[in-house]
């Protein structure tokens, strides 16, 4: 798909979000802005508690207490009327959590799977209770209107019955390659293994044809062959099905493997955002430098593995300037711990946030002392 | 499934054998019995007869007899439904037990759904509002709930229900329906005056079944699939019914199964005291204290029995309800 004629899905300006927390502030989600594409796969990169998995849920607008959320959300949504299709913004960072619209969109327009396949189904629910559940709230069917035009234009719609939502789950089941999916549908969680619950949980997630799956880390809780399997799995269904993928994980190798383009996150700020070739070939923040050099390669003879100095700094207290200043390899003093860098576009379409490039500095007179000193 | 039937109803035999052998020990215990503690109530009265009339009393129910011919002889009887005489009331026990279980049933069911119908959207509401003003306020409430004994509500319930508001509380029945034939007046009658100890037993119960039902829930909303389930799109009410106490309602079969069932029996057995209820408490606390032995079996038995039943049936609910129980 070529840059100019991508179609926005969901589109993330400056998101905040923070907990108020006994020991202080945690700004979990601090100034994000990204938007994911029609179609595209979105890999989104960073090491544990770096505000991933909560910039997920910030979309499906499902913030846990006590957090607070500022900034916009919208949704392109698209909407067929009787002169083809035209696209709707939702702002879903305005609509109340339990309201009708957003209980649409969740589970509708975007699907979520997550971490904990294992317990992520409800125990004493079938798998097919689970599947059937979504699909009554979700899917609808044209409503037979032979001989009357009227009605053919409004374009009637009606919820399955239980009979097709069962066969639905059937369906789906067998799509997410469930072995005896007429059987299967009946067994509930603690019959299935770890990587059958993650397919049954991708079958929940698409039985919507959902236009965004939000998948959270979605295998790290299975062994590496299962995961490749459900790798597999995702890239075949979202083939089939127009359908965006957000990928969140901290694997490296398995973002390479399914993401066009990656955003790296960072103390809950994106730090660098380019298609998946580029930066694996071309990084340019330091961060995501050090995080390439810390993949051991086979064959490689090296006695040490490269790591990233220090520790992730405390939330409650995090460093003047740039966040990431304390561990970097290309420190600048007086400079990375004093300024905060701005987000910007040094090479097309590749997004960077750190000092080292001209157009992160930002225009204020601190900066410009800072420029004439280079 | 029948195997595990078989073998609980087994084990279930063997353990109201035992007990019942070890509740007979124990009440025959202390010295003497019920006939030595009556002749010495009747000889502090000036009655010179007591002893030879009640020594004839003692031939008549066995009581010279050698203590395991006494044993056998009850539980022998007691297997086809002839559970002895109650000295102190000269009636048999079955009797007894006619009268006075029926009230005691509808006292604990009364009771029980009171608890039920309050504990559970309390504790629902106190999950899903944790730390709001109103889950404080329940949870003042019920710790001291909890910490009131039932007996002492019992009796400040007494004190303002009659000296305050006038109103004929104790026992079950007022005095003209005492010994009337059932009628529906007479059941008015019984409510009227069941309200009191069913609601002192509701607020003990919910006390403590709100802060169970307050734990799991929060536990449960704390789980991954909660967080699927809304990522569904289903409703915040739906999510918390159907899926959250779906699952935080186990234990509370447990208890339902545990406690409720030997509760018919020995619930409030207090409360019923201080009320003076014509239940079962009452008549068990007295037959302890006088020694009646074969009253006391008889309702320690019984006791016995309803355990093993409610936790047979607290199984039996659990396996329905959770599909990952399986009995075998």
């Amino acid at each position: 798909m070529s840059e100019e004629n991508r179609q926005p899905l969901v589109k993330v300006q400056d998101l905040h979000v923070e907990f108020d927390v006994r020991d202080g502030i945690v700004h979990a989600v601090d100034g994000a802005s990204f938007t994911i594409y029609r179609g595209q796969t979105l890999g989104i990169i960073g090491e544990s508690g770096c505000g991933k998995s909560i910039t997920a849920k910030a979309i499906m607008k499902m913030v846990p207490k006590p957090g607070i959320m500022r900034g916009e959300i919208t949704f392109f949504e698209k909407t067929s009327q009787n002169d083809g299709e035209a696209t709707e913004e939702v702002r879903i960072d305005r609509l109340h959590p339990d309201s009708q619209r957003i209980r649409k969109i969740r589970g509708g327009n975007i699907g979520m799977i997550f971490q904990e396949p294992m317990s992520s189904l409800t125990p004493v629910f079938s798998a097919g209770f689970h599947i059937i559940e979504a699909a009554k709230l979700h899917r609808f069917v044209p409503v037979n209107t032979i001989g009357d035009t009227m009605t053919r234009n409004i374009k009637d719609k009606r919820g399955v019955t239980d009979d097709e939502a069962r066969e639905i789950a059937v369906d789906m089941l067998r799509r997410v390659g469930l072995p005896n999916p007429e059987s299967r549908v009946d067994s509930f969680p603690h019959q299935l293994s770890g990587g059958q619950r993650q397919r049954v949980m991708i079958a929940i997630a698409l039985s919507a044809h959902p236009d965004l799956l939000i998948a959270d880390e979605p295998t790290t809780a299975l062994d590496v062959s299962i995961e490749a399997q459900i790798l597999d799995l995702m890239r075949e269904l979202q083939d089939t099905a127009d359908m965006a993928i957000m990928f969140i994980t901290h694997n490296l190798g398995v973002i390479a493997e399914i993401a066009d383009e990656i955003v790296v996150m960072y103390m809950g700020k994106e730090v660098e955002r380019a298609n998946t070739i580029d930066l694996f070939e071309n990084p340019q923040h330091p961060y995501t430098k050090s995080l390439l050099g810390s993949i051991p390669q086979i064959g490689e003879k090296r006695s040490e593995l490269e790591t990233i100095e220090g520790m992730v700094p405390s939330p409650f207290d995090l460093p003047q300037g740039c966040v990431f200043h304390p561990r970097c390899s290309e420190y600048m003093p007086g400079k990375c711990d004093k300024v905060y860098p701005e987000y910007d576009e040094v090479i097309e379409g590749h997004w960077v946030r750190c000092l080292l490039y001209d157009g992160c500095r930002p225009d204020t007179q601190e900066a410009q002392v800072i420029k004439e000193s280079v | 499934m029948l195997s595990f039937l078989i073998r609980r109803v087994f084990y279930a035999l063997i353990m109201l054998v035992v007990v019942s052998f070890v509740s007979f020990i124990i009440i025959s215990l202390p010295p003497g019995d019920y006939m030595t503690q009556r002749i010495r109530e009747l000889e502090s009265m000036g009655d010179k007869s007591a002893e030879t009339r009640l020594e004839q009393y003692r031939i008549r129910y066995g009581l010279e007899k050698p203590f395991l011919t006494q044993y056998w002889l009850w539980i022998s009887n007691f297997v086809q439904g002839d559970f002895g005489l109650s000295f102190e009331y000269e009636q048999p026990v079955a009797t007894l037990l006619k009268q006075r279980l029926p009230l005691s049933v509808t006292l604990a069911v009364t009771t029980t759904v009171f608890t039920w119908a309050m504990a559970i959207p309390i504790g629902v509401f106190s999950a899903v509002k944790q730390y709001s003003l109103g889950d404080q306020i329940f949870t003042t409430l019920s710790f001291i709930g909890v910490g009131i004994p039932s007996f002492l509500m019992a009796l400040v319930v007494l004190y303002i229900a009659i000296v305050k508001l006038d109103q004929d509380v104790i026992g079950l029945f007022s005095r003209n329906f005492q010994d009337a034939p059932w009628s529906l007046a007479k059941v008015w009658d019984l409510l009227k005056h069941m309200w009191v100890p069913a609601l002192i037993g509701a607020i003990t119960g919910t006390s403590g079944t709100i802060r169970i039902m307050r734990g799991n829930l929060l536990d449960t909303l704390g789980q991954p699939f909660i967080e699927a389930a809304r990522a569904r799109g289903l409703k915040n009410r739906t999510v918390i019914w159907r899926h959250a106490v779906r699952m935080a309602i186990n234990p509370l079969i447990v208890i339902l199964g545990t406690e409720t069932f030997p509760a018919i029996l020995a619930g409030n057995i207090l409360v019923e005291v201080v009320l003076s209820l014509p239940t079962m408490g009452p008549l068990y606390i007295r037959a302890l204290l006088t020694q009646d032995m074969f009253t006391a079996g008889t309702v320690l038995v019984l006791i016995t029995l309803m355990v093993m039943i409610g936790a047979l049936v607290a199984d039996l609910a659990l396996a329905w309800v959770d599909p990952r129980i399986r009995l075998d």
